[in-house]
This record gives C-alpha cells, sequence and structure tokens, in this order.
C-alpha cells in the first residue's frame, strides 16, 4: 500500500483548516471518501479534492507535497500513524497530537506543536512563536513527546510547557522555556532575553551562554548523572543530537526563576 | 548415579514460590558499586529472619549500565510482595542514597512496578527533581556528593526460592573447598542468587522444631555429631555436610545453575573426599517445586 498522498494543486488564497485530514479519522474511509470531505478555507469550505489530487491509499502514512504556510492544523490531535510534509506549514502544526509522527521539511508557522500530548514532531526548518506552548489563557502546553526543530524557533517556545523535549539545533527567539512547570528544552544556538521567564520547574539545556535574568542563581559547575541518560534518549534522532559528540555532563547550573518557585534550572554546557 | 565416585542421591531440591526484583547500581567505579552493593544485599541470608533473600548477581561493565559508569546488579527476594517492596526500598535509602557517587537503576523493566526512588526522593526535601526519559521516570535527588539519581520504579516477578543441594564429604576442608569450587561456577550465571554467606550455608534446616516458637531448626538428619542418636541420613565415613541455596527467577533458572554447581563438586570427585550429593526434600512440606538431583544431572 503507498502512503496516501495529498498534493496541492494551487497556493489558496485564504487560510485552510487541515484538522480532518489526520490518519485516525481517515483510516476506515474510502478514496472517494476522502475526496468528499470538506476543508474550512476563510469562510468557505472546499471540497478535498477540490484542493488536492489524491493518490495512494494508506492513510496510516499520510504525505501532503506542494504545502504552504497557509495550511493549518496539520496533525490535530493525531492519533497514531505518520504524517509526512512537503513544503512549508501554518498555525497549529500538530496541535494537541496524542501519538504517531509529523515531520516537516519546511518552515511552521506559530503555535507549532501547541498542547502536544505525546509523539513525535520534526521540522527541518524553522519554527514560529510559542511552540510546544498553550494556548492563549490555557495554562498546559505541552505534555509529553518530543518535537525537534533543525532550524530556529520564535519567541515563547515551551510556554507553560509540563513535561517532554523540544530540541532545538538552532537559536531560540525571546521568552524561550516562559513559565515552564516541568520538562526539558535543549537549545544549542544562542536564545534571547527572558529566558526561562517564571519558570517554576524544568531543565533548558543550553550550549551558549545565555543572557540571564537577576533572579537565575547560579549553582556552579556540576557533572550530572542524568544527562547521559538524556543524550542516549536521543540517538535514534534524525540529528546532531544524536550526535555522540554533542553529548556533555559538565554543566554549570542556574537556578530559577527565583521570583517563581525557582526549582527550576538553566543548564548550560561547560 | 555415580559420577566421578561421588553418588547423587535419588531425591528432589524443595523450593518455593517467591517474589523477586533486580536493581541496578552504578558509581564512579566498580569498587564503589560493589561496596554499596555488597551493602544493600548485606543481613539478607534467609528469609526466615532477615526479611528477604538477596544477593549479588554479577557486575557490568560500563557498556551495559543506563548511565554508562561501572555497575553491579543485585536482587532481592522476598515471600510476599508487600515485603519485597518494603526490603527494597529500606535498603536503597540505607545503603545506595548513603554511599558515594552511586546511582540506583531499575533491573527488571515490566512486570508489577514497585517503587525505587518513588519515596526516597522526598529526601530531597522539595528540591528534588523528576525527569521522564524515554518514557522512564528518574528522580534527581540533590545530596552533598552532588546528586542522586533514581529510577523512580523497578519491576517485580515471580519468581522460585530455596533451589538446594547437600554436598557431602569426609571432611570439613574437603565440603568447603567443593563449595568454594561450585559457587565460582555459579555465580557466572545470570537470574540467581546465592544469599548466604560466601553462597555456602553451613546449618541447613529442617521444617519446624520441637520448640513451638521456632518454624525452622537444625537439620539433625544431616548433623555429623548426631550419627548416633538420632534418624541419620548420613553414612559413617561423612564428617560435614555444607549446602548451597539458591534463588532464581525461573526454575529453568534454578536448575541450570544446580547443574553446574554440582558438576564442579563432582569434577572433584571421590579423591578429594566428596561422597554424596543431595538435596533438602521436606517431603512436599516446604514448597512445590521439586528439582530432581538425578535428573537435573541426567
Amino acid at each position: 500500500m503507498s502512503a496516501l498522498t495529498f498534493t496541492l494543486k494551487y497556493a489558496p488564497d485564504q487560510r485552510v483548516d487541515m484538522s480532518p485530514l489526520v490518519c485516525h479519522q481517515l483510516k476506515d474511509l474510502a478514496v472517494a471518501d476522502i475526496a468528499a470531505l470538506s476543508l474550512q478555507n476563510g469562510k468557505r469550505k472546499l471540497r478535498v479534492d477540490e484542493l488536492f489530487t489524491i493518490d495512494g491509499t494508506d492513510a496510516q502514512n499520510i504525505v501532503i507535497k506542494n504545502s504552504m504556510a497557509k495550511l493549518d492544523f496539520i496533525g490535530k490531535e493525531l492519533e497514531g500513524g505518520c504524517i509526512s510534509v512537503e513544503g512549508d506549514v501554518g498555525a497549529y502544526l500538530g496541535f494537541g497530537m496524542k501519538s504517531g509522527e509529523i515531520k516537516v521539511v519546511g518552515n511552521a508557522g506559530l503555535y507549532a506543536a501547541c498542547e502536544m500530548k505525546k509523539g513525535y514532531l520534526e521540522v527541518s526548518g524553522n519554527a514560529g512563536d510559542f511552540l510546544g506552548a498553550a494556548l492563549p489563557g490555557n495554562k498546559m502546553g505541552m505534555k509529553g513527546g518530543t518535537i525537534l526543530i533543525k532550524g530556529n524557533v520564535g519567541e515563547r517556545a515551551g510556554d507553560h510547557m509540563r513535561r517532554g523535549n523540544i530540541l532545538i539545533e538552532g537559536n531560540a527567539g525571546d521568552y524561550c522555556g516562559s513559565r515552564m512547570t516541568a520538562g526539558t528544552i535543549a537549545v544549542m544556538g544562542q536564545t534571547g532575553r527572558y529566558l526561562g521567564y517564571a519558570m517554576r520547574r524544568g531543565t533548558l539545556l543550553l550550549w551558549n551562554q545565555p543572557q540571564l535574568s537577576a533572579s537565575f542563581n547560579d549553582c556552579g559547575a556540576h557533572t550530572l548523572a542524568f544527562l547521559p541518560i538524556l543524550f542516549a534518549s536521543f540517538k535514534k534522532l534524525n540529528s546532531r543530537f544524536a550526535d555522540k559528540a554533542s553529548a556533555f555532563n559538565r554543566v554549570q547550573r542556574y537556578a530559577g526563576d527565583m521570583s517563581e518557585m525557582g526549582r527550576g534550572e538553566v543548564l548550560v554546557k561547560l | 548415579m555415580i559420577i566421578n565416585g561421588v553418588t547423587i542421591d535419588a531425591t528432589f531440591a524443595e523450593a518455593f514460590p517467591m517474589k523477586a526484583t533486580r536493581a541496578i547500581i552504578t558509581a564512579q567505579n566498580e569498587k564503589w558499586a560493589m561496596i554499596a552493593a555488597q551493602a544493600m544485599t548485606g543481613f539478607a541470608t534467609s528469609v526466615i529472619a532477615c526479611g528477604c533473600e538477596a544477593g549479588i548477581e554479577r557486575t557490568l561493565s560500563p557498556d551495559e549500565t543506563p548511565d554508562g559508569r561501572p555497575g553491579v546488579s543485585i536482587m532481592i527476594f522476598a515471600m510476599g510482595g508487600k515485603g519485597l517492596a518494603k526490603q527494597l526500598e529500606t535498603r536503597a535509602g540505607q545503603c545506595v542514597l548513603t554511599s558515594p557517587t552511586s546511582a540506583l537503576f531499575a533491573g527488571i523493566d515490566g512486570g508489577i512496578r514497585i517503587p525505587l526512588g518513588k519515596n526516597l526522593r522526598y529526601f530531597g526535601d522539595g528540591f528534588q527533581i523528576a525527569k521522564v526519559i524515554s518514557g522512564k521516570r528518574y528522580w534527581r535527588i540533590p545530596v552533598m556528593d552532588g546528586e542522586f539519581l533514581a529510577e523512580a520504579t523497578t519491576g517485580q516477578m515471580d519468581a522460585v526460592g530455596g533451589g538446594n543441594f547437600l554436598v557431602l564429604a569426609e571432611s570439613q576442608p574437603q565440603a568447603l573447598a567443593a563449595c568454594e569450587a561450585a559457587i565460582e561456577t555459579m555465580r557466572k550465571i545470570s537470574n540467581v542468587i546465592m544469599p548466604f554467606p560466601g553462597g555456602v550455608v553451613r546449618s541447613g534446616s529442617k521444617v519446624g522444631s520441637k520448640y513451638t516458637t521456632l518454624n525452622a531448626s537444625t537439620n539433625d538428619a544431616f548433623c555429623p555429631t548426631l550419627k548416633g542418636v538420632t534418624k541419620t541420613d548420613l553414612s559413617p565415613e561423612i564428617e560435614s555436610v555444607m549446602e548451597i541455596v539458591i534463588d532464581g527467577l525461573t526454575k529453568e533458572d534454578i536448575a541450570k545453575v544446580m547443574r553446574v554447581g554440582i558438576q564442579a563438586v563432582c569434577d572433584l570427585g571421590a579423591d578429594n573426599g566428596i561422597k554424596r550429593i543431595s538435596a533438602g526434600n521436606y517431603g512436599g512440606k516446604l514448597g512445590p517445586f521439586h528439582f530432581h538431583l538425578q535428573e537435573i544431572m541426567a
């Protein structure tokens, strides 16, 4: 069975809500039924086959080709299966995903992996603001799973994050790890201002010395036993995080945010 | 059956069901991993009064341990799951948490999960940090030498305790030498421990006693000094008997280790004063697992 492939026919003027096209919702549908599903496009509804040519039948393996930044909610609440995207994606990629895998060869917009529960999400390019965060007004961001971003990410990555890993090969914008409750964010590149703003618990693992707020306290240099285990868990990823040379266990530890409960930590490679 | 002049009795070792768990202790080097492991498995020879039976299974090279440091795997056996969990926790808390540079990991994935570091975390007084890595929860507990890392839980499984055989020799030194040879080969096998001091027990017991408060007492049928006063199992030339007791995860594990142990004893043979191999057979009173010596050695 070949992958169920949606190839975008033309660039729509308005944004498209892609949330119906997830593996668990398509698995029992015939191709004709899938073609007849409607997608919200701006204020109109369009049939899937008006926007996409459809090939293949394996709904556990969805491929979206010619994707562009107007396709929102790709992989929304995904429960099992794999979605591969060729091209950029819009906002809310993998929103609330419960399990499975999403891989994007391109860039992702705002709120990628927002309120993600479990699973694996990979973006080869950059991701926008609020990666793995909570929706505005909500208190619970990403709750589990792993996000790998090979490029840079915007502001507020991991806002209100509860558990899981966000791995960023590039740079992170301002307020990275803000209001984190727990979990791990690793940034190989540079970080912006207000790192870990109001974080309660959780770990920010950095390759480069950040600009830290006054509410982070230096706890000294340490060799931490959990780091080799953490790095070992990355070894199957298609990433520089899997590279043995990237691993380290000697860090400078800063505790914070002391203006919150102060059980969080920023660990900087030594 | 006679092997190298040693008579293998037509009897069976009687074993009973237990609950078992395994933990992996790592440290900066093997010396300190072993120190923590020895402390954790101390005073754990027999469930009769120790609450559990514990022992070191084997040492682990750095590439076999979760954190890439030298380690030791230990196993603990108890009569019930509750008692096992309590023993594991108190021993982990007093013997591994306290031991310099140590870390503690689960040795059994799956099975019923019982707390390893799950409650020890409270030692951290609120400064403890949980990390879930690849689906496993670890606790980082701040201690004076750095951080004590402990996996939250380990697995408990059904196991078999009390596999055994008796070495009957013409003298005490010969019995001990044979047992030492047996233990050396038996220690190479996984999934089993020999919980008694050095793996050998000289005070084998029978079920029950003339004293109603005791549920075990000396195995008088195998006491050489009582040959004339009790219904003895010993022939006149036997002057010393020692026993090797084995706890294992499955009855196959125990049968396998009994075979190599008995073989090692028989290799010394009658020339070294070894006359007979027998076993602790309690007439079915002790447990449902029966290891027939002659079948094992066939």
